[in-house]
């Protein structure tokens, strides 16, 4: 037996298979943890996979949420690094229709300035040469640097990058409840859905990653977290409308977004807030909404052929009186529940979106060290991801 | 009158000595989908069911599944409008059953990676889209998605097991067409094989079966097209040091 294997580096468990447990579990295995991350369905069936697909510049949130907006661009630009060829790397654009746009566009071009998002004013006639689509009636669009990515893909490269350094990812495992010891979480207890058989596995400490199901988990452990699952309904249109994301030149709202994929076009999106994460629906007015709002940024919204309306349930951290989610901030927090409520060994991650995923599990992964006593700083930041084909064939 | 469908779905459970079919009963709405109705099944019914989904939008190709016999994408197959009382919903073939309906997509990816088609193409080639103007070269995603739907529909892939298949053969192509930074070479020799773009009996059920228009048996067509002019110029060239 090797040294390594009388002392072995201490061992985390990550419940929830998302881009966040994905890159988490990358983030420790390259400081040295052991790392076993359990998914009760496949790897990023939960919110990850459903999102639009857009890596976000930062602007939609520079007027209202500057922190959310430095933590974006900064991510955009260091993605693009690490992934190199997950990228849709042609830009994006906020188009203004009427007069309250072009007033809120002067905020945006200010604020963009003011967050470090390169930005940069066109006029209607060059913005509808780079998109033809557009509403020919436009007043103006500013440029900025987002891009769209593959939203499973992008996040199966740091479950195959994770992998490839002995993490070890199990779908269809499902957690049931914790092993708990002196308000000390001990291990996660469970059953393998492939096998039937019922599974207990030990850990120095267990990360909460289930992105909107976070509360569900954590009240296994006892723990409250204040997650508010808020849905938005979002509509797949065959046809390529545009290259670039074309989105309204406007504080957040619905239908203010249509981001191209593959061979369609995806129009986003609502929002409002559910109790259960697992029963989201889609209500035909938000899909209506989707077609009137899209086709003000692209006519040909409306008479696109349909592929598919769906909903997406967002992860926000905050007060259960939230009524739609838009006033609920898009930042990520994580939770040492020993702070928190006393529980030791036990570590929440929610909030957040797609783009910030990889800065989520740094954060976390410092809050995990530090816990442990493991001093190795973080490499997500300059590891070059392996292909998405490595998760599933090595 | 109920508008209630039954749903019988395949079932194994690593260890079962054999697979059996469940039923479970699902009221479709007009949109429900067979995925929509297997994840309420699920929510609902029975936890223990395993099935592969991610996007929900015929966008990730995770949810290749046999509906009624017919490889589709669960989340854009509307329930009611399969016009069937009973839905038999089974895992896709030709490839190696892990639970329910989920199978293991390794030795598919394996395929696929052998011929090392990047996931970003750089030209448009969507007929009749617009491209903007300027930017020269539009990036953009590889249709294909993935799903596996070409290799259980494949008559071939049924009885050759180290057959290549329609996704990887397609991908090829797109290596020949658009190599960036590709070893075409390399990818032409992988296709110009007993079990490369020859093996193919153009039976065309793949392209029929494709949710994302790629088209694989056009491909391999282009494909032999393409291997046939390479030996023609290999024989051309080497017409002494070749003599027999």
């Amino acid at each position: 037996m090797s040294l390594e294997n009388r002392s072995p580096a201490p061992h985390v468990v990550i419940v929830g298979g998302g881009g966040t447990g994905g890159a988490l579990a990358l983030d420790l295995v390259l400081r040295g943890l052991r790392v076993t991350l359990v998914e009760r369905g496949e790897i990023t069936s939960g919110t990850t996979g459903r999102h639009h697909g857009l890596l976000h510049s930062g602007a939609r949130y520079a007027v209202n949420d500057a922190e959310s907006a430095v933590e974006c661009i900064e991510e955009n630009q260091l993605l693009r690094r690490v992934a190199p060829g997950s990228f849709e790397e042609n830009d994006g654009l906020f188009v203004g229709i009427d007069d309250e746009d072009m007033a809120y566009g002067e905020k945006l071009f200010a604020a963009c300035g003011a967050t470090g998002i390169p930005a940069r004013w066109l006029s209607p006639a060059e913005a509808l040469r780079l998109e033809p689509n557009l509403n020919p009636a436009l007043k103006g669009a500013i440029q900025v640097p987002d891009a769209t990515f593959d939203a499973m893909r992008l996040p199966l490269r740091w479950f195959a990058s994770a992998k490839a350094r002995g993490a070890v990812i199990e779908p269809f495992c499902e957690v049931t409840s914790f092993v708990v010891r002196d308000r000390c979480v001990a291990g996660v207890r469970g059953r393998d859905h492939r096998s039937g058989k019922d599974f207990e596995i030990g850990a120095d400490l267990v990360v909460n990653a289930g992105g909107p199901w976070a509360e569900k988990i954590a009240a296994m452990a006892g723990v409250d977290v204040p997650i508010q699952p808020s849905p938005g309904v979002l509509l797949a249109l065959r046809g390529r409308l545009c290259n670039m994301v074309v989105n309204r030149m406007h504080k957040s709202g619905d239908g203010d977004i249509v981001v191209p994929q593959r061979a369609l076009s995806i129009v986003g999106t609502s929002s409002w807030v559910v109790e259960d994460p697992d029963d989201l629906g889609v209500p035909e007015d938000h899909v209506q909404k989707m077609y009137q709002e899209g086709a003000k940024l692209i006519p040909a919204v409306m008479s696109a052929p349909f592929r598919q309306a769906w909903s997406a349930a967002r992860p926000l951290i905050g007060s259960r009186e939230a009524s739609t989610g838009r006033e609920l901030s898009r930042t990520f927090k994580c939770f040492d529940h020993l702070e928190q409520d006393g529980v030791e060994g036990f570590v929440t991650i929610s909030g957040g979106k797609a783009t910030t995923a990889r800065a989520m599990a740094e954060t976390t992964a410092n809050v995990i060290c530090g816990k442990l006593g493991v001093d190795a700083p973080c490499r997500t930041r300059d590891t070059v991801l392996l292909p998405h084909t490595a998760h599933y064939a090595a | 009158m109920s508008d209630s469908v039954t749903f019988r779905v395949h079932r194994f459970k690593q260890g079962d000595a054999a697979s059996h079919h469940d039923s479970f009963e699902f009221e479709p709405g007009p949109r429900s989908t067979v995925l929509d109705a297997l994840t309420a099944i699920r929510r609902t019914q029975d936890p223990t069911l395993t099935l592969r989904h991610s996007c929900f939008h015929a966008s990730c190709g995770t949810c290749g599944m046999k509906v009624n016999g017919r490889e589709v994408l669960a989340c854009v197959t509307n329930v009611r409008e399969l016009g069937t009382g009973e839905v038999t919903v089974d895992p896709l073939d030709n490839a190696p059953l892990v639970s329910d309906l989920v199978v293991d997509m390794g030795p598919f990816f394996a395929r696929l990676n052998a011929v090392e088609r990047p996931l970003v193409r750089e030209s448009e080639l969507v007929p009749g889209a617009h491209t903007a103007s300027g930017i020269p070269q539009p990036l953009r995603y590889e249709d294909c998605i993935e799903c596996g739907i070409c290799i259980s529909a494949c008559p071939i892939a049924a009885t050759d097991p180290e057959y290549l298949g329609p996704a990887a053969l397609a991908a090829a192509d797109r290596v020949r067409e658009e190599p960036r930074g590709g070893d075409v070479p390399f990818v032409l020799g992988l296709a110009d094989d007993p079990h490369g773009a020859w093996r193919c009996h153009v039976a065309f059920e793949c392209s029929e079966a494709c949710p994302s228009n790629v088209d694989p048996a056009g491909h391999i067509m282009q494909l032999r097209r393409s291997l046939i002019g390479r030996r023609w110029r290999a024989l051309l060239a080497q017409p002494v040091e070749a003599g027999r």
